[in-house]
């Protein structure tokens, strides 16, 4: 079925009958029934763990809105408890973390693996609990947060009940992952295993840590902040780095039509940015013994390394691209996801640095790079990915395909929006804070107008949130409307000899036959 | 990388380091903190919260206060004043000196010199150590907060984003109950222009029955309810209001000196 195509530089690509190839197969042309296996054993966990995250996407940016016109109108929703800012603004966070940045790119790494392994996914029923028990556990969280039982640690926020439900779902999900993995037929890594493998292992372990650490047993005093300091940037810099870049480096190659640039390349990026990247995150000026934020810095001044090296293979990879698909497309969104991660990291490094720190500390500055990172760069590149890859599991086109080009369009404008202005006001903010002679209120006044013009950025990227789920969700519909079709035709035909009829799943194992 | 368990091993090594590093190490480090003694005194720092306080932190960190305010003052530097306490028996020698000297922003050196000037010409000196720096300039703290600041907080809120002023020394800078209550209720009555979202339902509003509650609010001039009704606050907004008047981070320590 697969044939191993070496290319000059080392770098295998998978090459396999135009049926089940992911990527080059214009989705118009597959019908539901003849998705193959592979595809089809994906099809629900896919649609479990896409169409909560499009659900809880919209969530979280219809109160990330809440938020942000409560600066503009402070009295705004302002008698209700749980629509404070100080719970809305979290809720917004996690349910943009927690309900779609994980989830969506669980989904993505899901498919990946099934197709890098050439089989089937492994326990498919086993994933679809998963996903449920996910979004079940951020229901509980979000929740958690709104009524005030928020854990006050900053991305941690969820209470103990949603957090064990998510570790719980995350383990279902990374056995199923990793069973997939081992089922492989080529042996050989890809690069994006190594990141989608390291993303894996790397969840439980901060996730469990911060957990134990910060709300069952809390240790004592402000090693509590650290702990947090550390959960927060293996969480929103590494983690989302890896699960980002792994996927990149999976679609990006497909849609440039040119093998990744190179294989080495991405090892080093790989090595330098869990060795490095894992030990950035201590503020400068945290209240800490004075080693941590030492060493944070000079892990920040390394990051570069793994930036340079994801620049060289993005610059690479896409010089000659052969890709011609109409602008607005998934590969914009990648691109624009590698761009925004290059960026944002490079604003995080810029933040390890004492003398700018001095000004950036305790300013939008530091919420610009966070939306850049998890906006721009994560939610971006699982845009595109699930743009590519859903219509090819489950066997349609997206309803409204022009949406989805227009989706890139609008959430860009949206990024530049909400992120151009909050890094400029905080860097103005933190100018005026450094100066004593400047009033209190004056500092809020002055960083307003940016405020305002973020706003803009964020309705626009609640628009762009809109269309995503029109889609994903009028997907799902087509799906379920094609099932229903077939269950009531087999119910139609004459009984067969197993007396099975009559159930979609007496369908699908036919379909299954048909294609044996 | 041919093997799944290589990228395992690597993750291992590396993220297992960092935890080691910034997991472990400051749990040892720090996870074993006492109560130190202040500066010169045999005081212990920190005492623990009062019980109501204690339950205000619990509001403070359920309704996310840390979303926009601090709990944690930088300083750039720490500096000498020198400053004089007894002109002696010369005064004029002694003023005219003091004059044409730079008195306050000097390095330990500089200022035991200048002291010593003063001896000589029959003035008594006194040479103050203080924290430099922007937030204790805004008049945020004496000091930079350190790790002792912390020790019995649960959860700490440290907080990332100074959308409003810093709050460690809320107690210090507005130690009244009910100014407190006023601002988290009505913020633009106790502060011109402010943002800050009013937290109206940590509070009752009703009609004034017999005789006027104790705890009602007194509002500065056109700022109170409509007449015959009284604004009283609610458990968890008195409990806010205890926290806020417990932040106090003004003791001289080891590792954070100066003159009080």
């Amino acid at each position: 079925m697969s044939t191993k195509e070496k290319i000059s530089d080392g770098a295998p690509v998978l090459r396999s009958s135009p049926a089940t190839e992911g990527g080059s197969v214009p989705a118009s042309r597959l019908v539901s029934s003849l998705a193959p296996p592979i595809d089809r054993s994906c099809q629900v966990p896919l649609l479990a763990l896409f169409g909560g995250a499009a659900l809880w996407l919209v969530v979280g940016s219809v109160l990330a809105m809440i938020a942000s016109i409560k600066f503009h109108a402070p009295d705004f929703l302002a008698d209700s408890a749980w629509l404070t800012y100080g719970r809305v603004q979290p809720a917004a966070d996690n349910a943009l973390l927690y309900g779609f940045c994980i989830p969506a790119a669980l989904g993505v790494m899901l498919w990946l693996f099934a197709r890098l392994s050439q089989a089937p996914l492994y326990l498919p029923f086993v994933t679809v609990a998963a996903a449920s028990l996910w979004h079940l556990g951020v229901l509980v969280g979000f929740v958690g947060i709104l009524i005030g039982d928020s854990t006050g640690f900053a991305w941690l926020e969820f209470p103990r009940g949603g957090s064990v439900l998510l570790f719980a779902a995350f383990l279902l999900i990374a056995i199923s992952a990793t069973a997939t993995f081992g089922q492989r037929r080529e042996r050989e890594l890809y690069p994006s295993h190594w990141f989608l493998l390291a993303a894996l292992l790397w969840f439980p372990w901060i996730y469990a840590t911060a957990n134990l650490f910060l709300v069952a047993w809390p240790v004592r005093g402000v090693v509590q902040a650290a702990i947090d300091f550390w959960f927060a940037n293996n969480l929103l810099f590494v983690w989302l780095g890896l699960a980002g870049l792994g996927v990149s480096f999976y679609f990006l190659p497909k849609l440039a039509g040119r093998p990744l640039q190179s294989r080495y390349l991405a090892l080093f990026a790989f090595w330098t940015l869990v060795i490095f990247g894992t030990w950035c995150g201590i503020p400068q000026g945290a209240p800490l013994p004075a080693w941590m934020p030492a060493l944070s810095a000079v892990a920040g001044s390394l990051t570069i390394v793994p930036v340079l090296a994801v620049v060289a293979i993005m610059w690479q990879t896409l010089h000659g691209s052969t890709n011609c698909e109409p602008r607005g497309g998934p590969f914009c969104f990648i691109r624009f996801g590698l761009a925004s991660f290059v960026l944002s990291a490079l604003m995080l490094i810029a933040m390890a640095c004492p003398q700018i720190s001095r000004v950036t500390e305790f300013t939008w500055f530091g919420l610009a790079q966070t939306q850049l990172q998890l906006y721009g760069f994560f939610a971006m590149t699982m845009f595109g990915a699930i743009y590519q890859l859903l219509p090819r599991a489950v066997g349609f086109e997206f309803p409204f395909p022009k949406l989805t080009r227009f989706h890139f369009w609008i959430s860009m404008l949206g990024v530049l929006l909400l992120v151009v202005p909050l890094a400029v006001g905080g860097v103005v903010q933190g100018l005026k804070w450094a100066n004593p002679d400047v009033a209190v209120m004056d500092v809020s006044t002055a960083t307003l107008p940016f405020l305002r013009v973020s706003t803009t950025g964020l309705l626009l990227i609640l628009l762009g949130n809109l269309l995503f789920a029109l889609n994903i969700f009028g997907l799902t519909f087509i799906w379920k409307l094609a099932l229903l079709r077939r269950a009531i035709a087999v119910l139609k035909t004459p009984l067969e000899a197993e007396g099975e009829t009559g159930s979609a799943f007496a369908s699908l194992r036919r379909d299954k036959e048909v294609q044996a | 990388m041919k093997n799944g368990a290589l990228v395992f091993l690597t993750v291992f090594i590396a993220l297992g380091a960092s935890w080691c590093g910034f997991v472990l190490a400051p749990t040892r480090q720090l996870g074993g903190a006492k109560q130190t003694a202040v500066l010169n005194s045999t005081d212990l720092y920190p005492v623990g919260r009062p019980g109501e306080a204690n339950l205000g932190l619990q509001v403070y960190r359920a309704n996310g206060c840390a979303a926009c305010h601090t709990e944690q003052v930088r300083q750039s530097g720490v500096a000498c004043n020198v400053v004089l306490t007894s002109a002696g028996k010369n005064p004029e020698a002694v003023s005219n000196l003091v004059f044409s000297l730079k008195l306050n922003g000097l390095a330990k050196e500089v200022a035991d010199a200048v002291s010593d000037r003063v001896s000589a010409a029959g003035g008594k000196a006194e040479i103050r150590i203080v924290a430099t720096g922007p937030d204790i300039a805004r008049g945020w703290g004496k000091r930079q907060s350190v790790t002792e600041d912390y020790l019995y907080d649960d959860s700490v809120q440290l907080g990332s984003l100074r959308a409003g002023p810093d709050l460690s020394n809320a107690g210090v800078r507005a130690p009244d109950a009910n100014w407190q209550l006023v601002h988290l209720y009505a913020p633009p009555s106790e502060v011109k222009g402010s943002t800050m979202p009013p937290f109206r339902y940590l509070f009752d509003v009703r009609k004034i029955g017999d005789a006027p509650s104790q705890d009602a609010l007194v509002f500065p001039k056109g700022f109170g309810p409509p007449a015959g009704y009284e604004v009283v606050p609610k458990a968890e907004a008195k409990e806010l209001a205890a926290y806020l008047l417990s932040l106090r981070v003004n003791v001289p320590l080891y590792s954070a000196p100066f003159t009080p």
